[in-house]
């Protein structure tokens, strides 16, 4: 495998990882799961509406960073950054 | 001072500010009008990303979605929000990379065929066109709700603004507008939800105070409480599931790949300089958007509160316990006058009753209480944020600072839009079909008449809005995901999908979305035509017209990958640009014009 193979096949995996962390937090937990979930309390929160309105946001949030953050690295890794 | 005086002098302040920002980012090239010259900070491309993504109706009707929908409007929020995770992984980086203008441009060149460019440059037309049809008739209803002048005056002002700017300093211009109009919208949006969020539970952060306790006494959670409210008087619990799990499921799964593939969001992360800045930059966006979406549930729970609170002010079903109708409060009558509240006293015995009369249970239970049905005949959910300032007893200025936060957020969606518009007309087909031969002080030029020509057509369009209107924001979500993000998508990630494999899918997303649309909601939107009954028992699979797209990019992504095994794969250097735009290296050399 080419270094650059070997950068885009990360790069692929890395995104699947992100992903997938992105699916169960909205569509697992904010929808498929929000009935049992909600039997559970963050302060005055069902954890289940709470992950609906509020959690999935963030999470998306710190996913972009990290995705962003890892990326560089990779760039930097693989000689691949913008000069 | 009046708030009449406040408001004006508030709204024509920041009108005043972007005026002096057109003056000073005029666009000096091509590069300039379509991409800011790739000069903008990620943080701030953040920021005007935001406000062009906010939309009037994000600003004005969102928290009173949120107010009367409860849980279910979770569709919207993760919809509108998840799709910039696709955008950051998915498309952004790579279409920065690739360097070029427009996103026709790029499917026309990975494609290698100026009917792909052609096809995509008609999606684009068609789902920015009815989308700020939207925006238009947003523009007029906040000039005449703050500003009081009637909605074609209020209509020509907003397009007056947009003009100046926009033909002035295309992109350019338009970014650091937006820019001015985030600070604007986001500070008009979150001052009164602050208030409110502490004045019931005594926490500043309207997100910590949605799940906090309130501070009446009664030492209940404000969710608890208000669901106790909503079932107390017969209406469904607001933090329970109402509609089903597979249509919450589809809606958002539609409305995150749609909010990837609408072109004025894409042309964005044209405007940064690197590659890796388009990556962060999403991030920034989804951060200043998240500010205003997370508020708005916070928003939307409390207002409801407010409203039911005040209408219901003993135990229900005690002769004393609504409010008395000469009792209301000062913002109800303003907004009555509006037309957006209206009370009508059935029982004839001078006092509210908020109720739901449709819970037949519930309704005969009214009964005995003397009801004769809901007497709160219309409590329009943009009164959610409308009143809010009022509800809570804040200052004129905040009141005003809605007003010009409204309106701000109006503007800049509409000139993103005008601007993807103008540029696809400009570039895509003047430029690359019909005037091959013009130079760049000549494109300039016609890119700025373009955006002249596209703002009349835009306010025609808002002053003589098609039946359609209300539909409108469903079928430009649901064909920016079945035609846009599949087609982007593949060419970044498959090198094998070719040029007849992304006609086809681009026309079968598109024919699809529209006919399954059409079907249910009559064709081209003309009431009474429509073959299929709109409603969950007629729909195909129990699919929602509105949540079709999803589906509609599934289509698209079969029939490519079908249509490019039976025919030849993509010639040598398509393959070599694919390589290309894989790897940040070499981005700043990517331009050439």
């Amino acid at each position: 495998m080419t270094s650059g193979e070997l950068y885009w096949k990360k790069n692929l995996r890395l995104m699947i990882g992100c992903l997938i962390v992105w699916f169960i937090v909205s569509f697992g937990f904010g929808i498929l799961l929000v009935g049992p979930l909600n039997s559970i309390f963050l302060g005055g929160y069902p954890l289940g509406f709470w992950f609906a309105q509020q959690g999935s946001m963030y999470v998306f949030v710190i996913l972009i960073f990290f995705y962003a953050n890892t990326m560089t690295k990779y760039d930097r890794e693989f000689d691949v950054e913008e000069e | 001072m009046t708030l009449q005086a406040t408001t004006y002098i508030v709204v024509g302040l920041t009108f005043a500010i972007y005026i002096a920002i057109a003056v000073m980012a005029r666009a000096k090239s091509t590069s300039d009008f379509y991409v800011a010259g790739k000069g903008v900070h990620p943080v701030l491309n953040g920021m005007a990303t935001a406000a062009d993504w906010m939309s009037a109706a994000s600003f004005i009707s969102m928290a009173g979605l949120i107010a009367f929908m409860g849980y279910d409007a979770c569709a919207y929020l993760m919809g509108w929000t998840g799709g910039y995770v696709l955008l950051a992984m998915m498309l952004a980086p790579y279409l920065r990379k690739f360097g070029k203008f427009t996103v026709p441009e790029f499917i026309g060149d990975r494609y290698y065929s100026h009917g792909a460019r052609l096809v995509a440059v008609l999606c684009l037309i068609t789902c920015s066109i009815t989308y700020v049809i939207g925006q238009m008739k947003g523009i007029g209803v906040a000039f005449s709700r703050f500003l009081e002048v009637d909605f074609a005056t209020g209509l020509f002002c907003g397009m007056g603004i947009v003009f100046v700017y926009a033909v002035l300093g295309g992109m350019k211009g338009i970014t650091y507008t937006q820019i001015a109009q985030y600070c604007v919208l986001i500070f008009a949006y979150t001052v009164p939800a602050i208030f409110i969020g502490f004045q019931l539970t005594g926490n500043p952060i309207p997100q910590l105070a949605l799940g906090s306790t309130l501070t009446d006494g009664s030492s209940m959670h404000l969710l608890a409480k208000l669901n106790k409210i909503c079932v107390d008087l017969g209406f469904a619990e607001y933090t329970a599931q109402k509609w089903s799990t597979w249509n919450i499921f589809l809606l958002t799964f539609s409305l995150m790949v749609g909010t990837a593939g609408l072109p004025h969001v894409i042309i964005r992360f044209f405007t940064v300089p690197k590659v890796r800045d388009a990556r962060f930059s999403t991030g920034w966006a989804l951060v200043f958007i998240s500010i205003l979406y997370t508020t708005a549930p916070a928003v939307g729970a409390m207002a409801r509160t407010n409203l039911m609170n005040t209408i219901q002010i003993g135990p229900v079903g005690s002769p004393t316990g609504n409010l008395a109708y000469v009792d209301r409060p000062s913002w109800f009558t303003n907004w009555e006058k509006t037309g957006l509240l209206k009370w009508e006293d059935k029982n004839h015995d001078g006092r509210i009753q908020y109720y739901n009369d449709k819970n037949a249970a519930f309704a005969k239970k009214a009964e005995g209480f003397g009801w004769k049905g809901n007497e709160m005949v219309k409590v329009d959910r943009d009164i959610m944020v409308l009143a809010n300032p009022e509800i809570a007893n804040l200052p004129f200025w905040v009141i005003a600072l809605v007003a010009a936060g409204g309106i701000a957020a109006a503007l800049s969606t509409a000139a993103g839009l005008l601007l993807a518009i103008s540029s696809a007309v400009s570039h895509d087909v003047l430029k690359s079909v019909f005037m091959k031969h013009i130079d760049e002080k000549q494109e300039l030029l016609a890119s700025r008449i373009a955006m002249a020509v596209a703002i009349c057509v835009a306010g025609w369009l808002g002053l003589n809005p098609p039946g359609f209107a209300a539909q409108v924001v469903a079928l430009a979500f649901g064909l920016a995901a079945s035609s846009i993000f599949p087609v982007l998508m593949m060419g970044i990630f498959s090198k094998k999908v070719n040029r007849a494999g992304a006609i086809a899918g681009m026309l079968t997303g598109i024919g699809s979305t529209l006919l399954y649309i059409f079907l249910y909601k009559g064709w081209f939107f003309i009431k009474g035509t429509a073959p299929l009954i709109d409603n969950h028992a007629h729909w195909f699979l129990g699919i929602n017209p509105q949540s079709f797209g999803a589906v509609g990019a599934l289509l698209n992504f079969v029939v490519a990958f079908a249509v490019s095994s039976m025919t030849e794969p993509p010639p040598e250097h398509i393959q070599a640009l694919v390589e290309d735009i894989r790897v940040p290296k070499g981005a700043g050399t990517a331009v050439s014009h």
